[in-house]
């Protein structure tokens, strides 16, 4: 049933482009000169037809569902009272639309079972309106684009406005979304405000998000300062970037410059896997391997280590990053000119010379480029973090200790009870809202670094 | 023998005849399974500037490119024959090649300053190399090298400024001044001309002029009146083969072979 427009449209598509494709072929095989040739006449005719009747389809599909639920509530009888009624309204309706689907929870009463028959009436009846309607329209277009054909309609020009039309809405549905998350996010973030002074969430020392839920409980003042937060966020990628940035460096040069082409074969892809392993398995990997041997390690040296330690979290994220930097960096070096490797090596450098002092500092920018989307990938990686690293905001730069991150707050804040009157789910939001600022920094400016060393070379 | 060891006409008078600086026996190149240079042999003499003329493809780069074993780099590339310079064979398996590429300069096709000052450009082979004592005999070396080069008096006020802001016929000759920095003995130069203007063209062949009284100067070129300009002595390539060597007004008047008339009338090419 749902197909079934889909269907009609293509064939509708198919039919215009084979009519108006024909008509502009007899007209030119009898001698006649076409403004464009017979495929735009086709594919113009083809692309009225299709954009049109999808348009068709597209507003009737979102508005059906609201004119029908309204028709139903107004044909209800009126609820009891006014105060209640909206509540109680949309708990009747949810029980009719699981009537409709067929799910009854012992005798429902009668005038709701009719509402519930009314409504699938009503759908069915939708439909089949817009199978009709979509054939009308289609064979509407069609005419009007056959009638319309002159040997002097620009079809070409027709058929890429349409196309140019096609192509800027896919755009728009990008750029719209990301607009809304973005909305959303201000929204409520907004409303945490409202409960949080700013300067509190900015610059308080203690993130204790528990809200009471009675007005007995104890140990639940809650408190918003993000920074515990934030700081614990900077331990991990701190560490993590202390683990992949050397080791994804030195890798990209030996790969590069040093390795046997055999070798680089092999260990490229194998990289490239690396970089494809999911992150919930990185986390298994850090919470059951690295997290236990760095409690032994610490026991053996006598170091206090945290069973969640920040340590570990970086680890494995550093580990996570190091295909990442050695991609990018490798590309950075190969994209340096050979005239310039074949430079140095004439005036006497040897391999680690012209590596160290020419390709490294030519490439240097685009290097810089992919350590600060490592960055910013470090920031916003959560499920590592989730699995590794604590839930209690220490403000703490010891890497031993347990700290948590604004992903992992963010994660724990949303699971369980949520309601959006509570500063408690509300300062996910605001958390979000700040994660989402940090990372657009430093893209933004890992986005400049690498546009001026394209600037450079090319 | 084609090669006969007649001195070119405005060489500095020497009291005795001199060893050749370079002297290639019997050099084949095969890359991979072709063979790109077949059975060369040449002796290039000191002091002076030798011209490697041909139709493109002929195999006068990759002859170059033997003299510094640049060729090395190319992982296909397979060398055979001999090569001394000042009489040491250059393939001995004792010669390290970045020392013989420190006596062996050379100059490519395009200018390919690295990205850093124009200071630090010329600089780089000096440092590399050891061959300052100090900041100021660095200095030193970097104003004599572009002095040479014909390029102090533009940038003496800017040498702290990235040498890839320079015009392609200032990085030409920045690069010269790389090369000459290091004080090379030989000085290989890749059609070091075909990527400038006519200007640019003559300030580069003024100073090859000027500095064939230092070193043994070895040019390829596509163009047969920059050799006939510039040049002691013109070896024409053809298809692999070095076809005549002689002093370049000879070869320019009175050509032995057909195929050199050929290429000169421009007939071949």
């Amino acid at each position: 049933m749902t197909l079934l427009p889909f269907v009609l449209l293509l064939v509708g598509a198919m039919l215009a482009y084979a009519v108006n494709h024909r008509a502009a072929a007899s007209l030119r095989s009898g001698g006649a000169r076409l403004h464009s040739s017979p495929q735009y006449h086709g594919l113009f005719a083809a692309l009225t037809v299709l954009t049109s009747a999808l348009l068709l389809a597209l507003v009737w599909l979102a508005l059906d569902d609201v004119i029908i639920d309204h028709l139903i509530r107004r044909s209800l009888p009126p609820p009891d009272g006014d105060a209640a009624s909206a509540g109680a309204m949309d708990l009747v309706m949810a029980e009719i639309h699981s009537l409709a689907r067929g799910q009854t929870f012992g005798t429902p009463e009668p005038w709701k079972q009719k509402a519930a028959d009314r409504l699938t009436a009503f759908r069915t009846g939708s439909a089949v309106a817009l199978l009709v309607s979509l054939t009308c329209l289609s064979i509407g277009v069609l005419t009007l684009r056959r009638r319309r054909f002159t040997p002097e309609l620009r079809a070409r020009q027709g058929s890429e406005r349409l196309t140019h039309a096609v192509m800027f809405a896919c755009c728009a549905v990008a750029l719209l979304t990301t607009a809304g998350i973005v909305a959303a996010l201000l929204f409520e973030t907004a409303k945490f405000l409202q409960k949080v002074p700013l300067s509190e969430f900015l610059f308080g020392l203690n993130w204790e998000p528990q809200i009471p839920i009675r007005e007995d409980q104890v140990a639940a003042s809650g408190a918003f300062g993000w920074t515990p937060v934030l700081v614990g966020t900077l331990v991990v990628t701190v560490v993590a970037l202390v683990v992949a940035v050397p080791t994804g460096l030195f890798a990209a040069i030996y790969l590069n410059e040093f390795a046997h082409r055999r070798f680089k074969r092999v260990a490229k892809p194998v990289l490239e896997v690396l970089a494809g392993v999911p992150t919930v398995v990185y986390g298994f990997f850090a919470i059951l391997v690295i997290s236990p041997a760095m409690r032994r390690l610490g026991d053996a040296l006598g170091l206090d280590v945290a069973p969640n330690s920040a340590l570990a979290a970086g680890l494995v994220m550093g580990v996570m990053l190091i295909p990442f930097i050695t991609s990018f960096a490798d590309d950075a070096l190969s994209a340096v000119p050979q005239a310039l490797r074949d430079g140095a090596l004439a005036l006497g450098s040897t391999r680690a010379e012209t590596m160290l002092k020419v390709l490294f500092p030519a490439a240097l920018p685009g290097i810089v480029g992919g350590v600060l989307l490592a960055v910013s990938r470090a920031i916003g990686e959560t499920m590592i973090v989730v699995m590794a690293a604590g839930l209690i905001a220490r403000l703490t730069l010891n890497p031993l200790d347990s700290v948590t991150t604004v992903t992992v707050q963010i994660v724990t804040l949303l699971i369980g009870d949520t309601a959006f009157d509570n500063p408690k789910t509300l300062a996910a939001f605001a958390l979000g809202t700040m994660l989402f600022l940090v990372t657009l920094m430093i893209n933004i400016l890992a986005i400049r670094v690498v546009q001026k060393y394209r600037e450079t070379y090319d | 023998m084609l090669d006969s060891m007649a001195p070119a006409p405005d060489m500095r008078a020497t009291a005795a005849p001199r060893a050749p600086k370079i002297d290639a026996r019997g050099v084949n190149v095969h890359y991979g399974e072709t063979q790109a240079l077949h059975d060369v042999s040449i002796a290039i003499p000191d002091r002076s500037v030798t011209a490697f003329i041909g139709p493109s493809g002929c195999g006068k780069s990759t002859f170059l490119r033997c003299f510094n074993r640049m060729n090395d780099t190319i992982p296909s590339c397979r060398v055979s024959g001999g090569i001394t310079l000042e009489g040491e064979d250059i393939f001995d398996p004792r010669i390290d090649p970045v020392q013989l590429r420190a006596r062996v300069g050379m100059v490519f096709q395009k200018p390919n300053p690295f990205s850093k000052s124009i200071f630090d450009n010329v600089a780089y082979g000096p440092r590399i190399h050891g061959l300052a004592q100090g900041r100021d005999e660095l200095a030193d070396i970097v104003e004599t090298a572009l002095r040479k080069a014909a390029l102090w008096d533009e940038v003496k006020d800017r040498l702290t400024a990235p040498g890839t802001g320079l015009s392609g016929g200032q990085q030409q000759r920045l690069c010269i001044a790389r090369a000459i920095a290091t004080r090379p003995e030989v000085l290989l130069m890749d059609e070091p001309c075909s990527a400038l203007d006519p200007i640019a063209t003559a300030q580069i062949e003024e100073l090859i002029a000027e500095l064939s009284s230092r070193f043994s100067i070895v040019i390829v070129t596509h163009s047969m009146q920059q050799a006939a300009r510039v040049s002691h002595r013109t070896a024409f390539f053809h298809l692999g083969h070095m076809v005549e060597l002689g002093d370049t007004d000879a070869v320019f008047t009175n050509p032995r072979d057909p195929r050199t008339e050929a290429y000169i009338t421009g007939r071949i090419g």
